[in-house]
């Protein structure tokens, strides 16, 4: 039996209100009871994020889903106040819009770092505030340290459930408000506390990857919101210019990918880049995807920027570990980061995180690659990704 | 320091003879539908009730129709429409949801309905039914019933008023009204939850919706619930009008504390009759959803727009329709007093008021949008 850890939140003071965010999983149940228990006064909230019935496709169903109706089950089971919040049309514009708009030019987004960045640590730290609180909990799977220089984010104990690479965007002094309670815990440890804590939500199964595409089709939201999405265009290969077919429409790829590519060859090929501008899915073979470096942009600093000459890590995607890398000012504010070894599958709209052992440096978003074979031309900015043209 | 109820237009705790009389008939058993001594005594009761409530409210006994509440009440006489209904924009969910294609009668800005414009629609012809609420759950505003009800009579148009908020809280002499149908509901005033009726005029009837047993003379099926309407009409006959002059005195006291303490405070629909208990106000800058939390957290309950049964608040179509502005809608809340209010509970919600008032930190919140964030995204 996992001991119960005890709470301890770094410069919020014994029995002050604490808001915690409750979305409805074991995870935000877990940091809500440790809260409780550790004598502050918490507050639940809960975000109602978008449209249950629609976004599941079965119209009609109530306002709140299921993961409301259970953030209130634990809060109740607590003995906590909690509150739903509507942030409906705040979500539609910050993350869905974003989510459509950046597939629609040509990239990859990321949902989840949008949310956290636009909704949970900007808009909910701002009620968390309004409502007289001393800090915002959150379920997160990431560890802050109390470091000589201010309050540190670092990778979780746990580093199959780390969430650090999501959490990029926080500020300095969204992180001075925010504390995640789960850090130190393995997402087992987490289900066994909460079932010794009798939470109803102990052995709830894990969310979607995107919670307003649960069915996991992206193209399909994507139609549905911009029904004039789906602009046919060419696939062409990247090294030989060659057309080799047709695509229904360039949200339907991502740079890396190698399956449901519509084209046979008897090469084996991968999408290299996506040019928005002319509605091209460039492929090539897999050298072709190989990335010396890559350009960031809107980056944070959540430590000073490091020097040129020291290496530390990084990570373009969030499923994959991070690896070594150098970083360099760019025009405009941008960064350039370089890999020690190139990299495939670096794709404009994804984050960059770049880590210091387990500290979390800072991260920007990509916005443009650079081909191992050579240095790319300058990048327009929000344009279409800097790529060797065919 | 206990806890401070403002929220009596969401529901109002039980009156005590409500509870006696409720507790009363919960202890015995019998159907009112049965032929035995228990059936008969059940009956009995029932139609005790019954005779109770229409003696406060000037009707015939025979016309009252028990129902669930307010909902199925309106819900009930939605359903005897012969053709194209009216409704007032400021309706409760109950009549907007259950009339979906009716047309809706504008508003002022006091939120009262717009005489000449329903006039005009009514001299078009082809309206069947018109529905306008006696007393608005948000903001108190009185519709002129009266006028409404001779205006479709002259016009050979039923009328529906919903009284929900007003039984029990203004004088309701429905035989001088002349409505057709009058929805009534019992927990707003001290009854219990789960009871209403509709009333019927002299020349309306009521179809059943409910089917299958010919309870309530074959106008609403179902073993009637003969405890809560022993409580219904034991709460109606406890009312005194003793009680609205002494909430209309408390509210308007308010009302002026919290103009002193918080200058920028509006009180909506101020100038137009109101019921004795409902201050509808506003703190601008200060998001109703947060400000309704914060006060909960400092013990004082009010509420905001109409919740949706998770809890959430929406924006409130009714100060929408009074066209006021979205910034000072979406910083509205509801005050609603009882009987039992006191001065004292309602000079602590003056103080919690003005300290949230204060409070930059709830000013700042909800008002950041994302698209002021200073770097740039991609």
């Amino acid at each position: 039996m996992s001991a119960i850890p005890t709470l301890h939140l770094p410069g919020v003071p014994p029995g002050a209100r604490v808001v915690v965010a409750m979305s409805g999983g074991v995870d935000s149940s877990l940091a809500a009871a440790l809260v409780v228990r550790a004598g502050y006064e918490a507050v639940g909230v809960t975000l109602q994020l978008y449209d249950h019935g629609a976004a599941t496709g079965r119209p009609g169903t109530c306002c709140a889903g299921r993961d409301i109706r259970d953030a209130r089950r634990v809060a109740d089971h607590l003995a906590i106040p909690h509150y739903v919040l509507d942030f409906e049309a705040r979500f539609r514009r910050a993350v869905i819009d974003d989510f459509v708009d950046t597939y629609l030019a040509g990239r990859t987004p990321v949902p989840c770092v949008r949310c956290n960045q636009r909704i949970k640590f900007r808009d909910l730290l701002e009620v968390a505030r309004g409502l007289g609180a001393a800090a915002l909990v959150t379920g997160h799977y990431v560890r802050r340290v109390e470091g000589p220089e201010g309050p540190e984010l670092h990778v979780a104990a746990d580093p199959r459930k780390d969430q650090s690479w999501f959490l990029f965007a926080t500020t300095r002094e969204q992180l001075a408000f925010c504390h995640f309670p789960l850090g130190g815990l393995t997402k087992d440890e987490t289900r066994r506390i909460a079932a010794v804590l009798g939470l109803p939500t102990a052995r709830k199964a894990e969310s979607q990857d995107i919670c307003f595409v649960p069915d996991g089709d992206h193209v399909r939201l994507v139609e549905r919101l911009r029904p004039d999405a789906a602009t046919p265009g060419e696939i062409v290969h990247v090294e030989e210019g060659r057309v080799l077919g047709r695509h229904g429409g360039i949200h339907r790829y991502t740079v890396g990918q190698r399956r449901g590519l519509g084209v046979a060859t008897g090469e084996r090929l991968y999408v290299v880049a996506i040019d928005a501008r002319r509605h091209r899915v460039l492929v090539g073979p897999r050298r072709a995807t190989l990335t010396r470096a890559l350009i960031m942009e809107a980056v944070n600093w959540l430590a000073g920027p490091p020097p040129p000459e020291r290496r530390i890590e990084a990570r373009h995607r969030h499923n994959e570990p991070a690896v070594p890398a150098r970083v360099e000012p760019a025009d405009d504010g941008r960064v350039r980061v370089v890999f020690e070894a190139p990299e495939s599958g670096v794709a404009p709209g994804q984050a960059c995180v770049l880590y210091e052992g387990t500290r979390v440096l800072g991260g920007g978003w990509i916005a443009a690659v650079e081909p191992a074979g050579g240095k790319a031309g300058s990048a327009p900015t929000g344009g279409t990704p800097a790529v060797a043209q065919p | 320091m206990g806890p401070v109820y403002l929220d009596h237009n969401a529901t109002s705790p039980l009156r005590p003879v409500a509870r006696r009389a409720l507790l009363a008939a919960l202890d015995e058993v019998g159907n009112p539908s049965s032929v035995h001594a228990f059936g008969r005594r059940a009956r009995r009761r029932l139609e005790e009730a019954r005779e109770t409530l229409a003696a406060r409210l000037g009707v015939d006994a025979e016309r009252i129709v028990f129902t669930a509440g307010g909902t199925e009440a309106n819900h009930l006489v939605l359903a005897q429409a012969t053709g194209p209904v009216l409704v007032s924009a400021v309706e409760h969910p109950s009549v907007l949801e259950n009339a979906p294609d009716a047309g809706r009668i504008p508003v002022d800005h006091g939120g009262r309905v717009d005489l000449a414009a329903l006039e005009r629609r009514l001299a078009g012809g082809g309206v069947a039914l018109v529905s306008v609420m006696w007393a608005n759950n948000e903001t108190g505003v009185i519709q002129p019933v009266a006028e409404i009800a001779a205006l479709c009579r002259r016009h050979g148009v039923r009328f529906h008023t919903d009284a929900a908020q007003a039984v029990g809280r203004l004088p309701l002499d429905l035989g001088a009204l002349g409505a057709d149908w009058v929805t009534l509901s019992a927990h707003k005033f001290g009854g219990p939850v789960g009871i209403g009726a509709l009333v019927a005029g002299p020349e309306a009837e009521v179809r059943p919706v409910l089917r299958g047993g010919g309870q309530e003379r074959g106008r609403r099926a179902g073993t009637e619930n003969v405890p809560a309407a022993a409580g219904f009409a034991a709460a109606l006959a406890a009312v005194e009008a003793e009680e609205w002059r002494r909430m209309a005195a408390l509210r308007d006291r308010f009302e002026a504390a919290l103009g002193a303490a918080v200058p920028e405070a509006v009180v909506i629909a101020a100038d137009v009759p109101r019921l004795p208990n409902t201050s509808a106000v506003a703190l601008p800058g200060v998001p109703a959803e947060l400000l309704v939390i914060r006060l909960d957290l400092e013990g004082v309950m009010v509420s905001a727009g109409s919740a949706c049964s998770s809890g959430r608040v929406r924006r409130s179509h009714v100060l929408e329709a009074m066209g006021l502005p979205p910034d000072l809608a979406g910083s509205t809340v509801r005050v609603s007093l009882g009987p039992a209010t006191s001065e004292e509970e309602l000079a602590r919600a003056v103080d919690a008021f003005a300290r949230v008032a204060r409070d930059p930190l709830v000013r700042r919140a909800l008002r950041t949008t994302w698209e002021e964030e200073p770097s740039r995204a991609p």
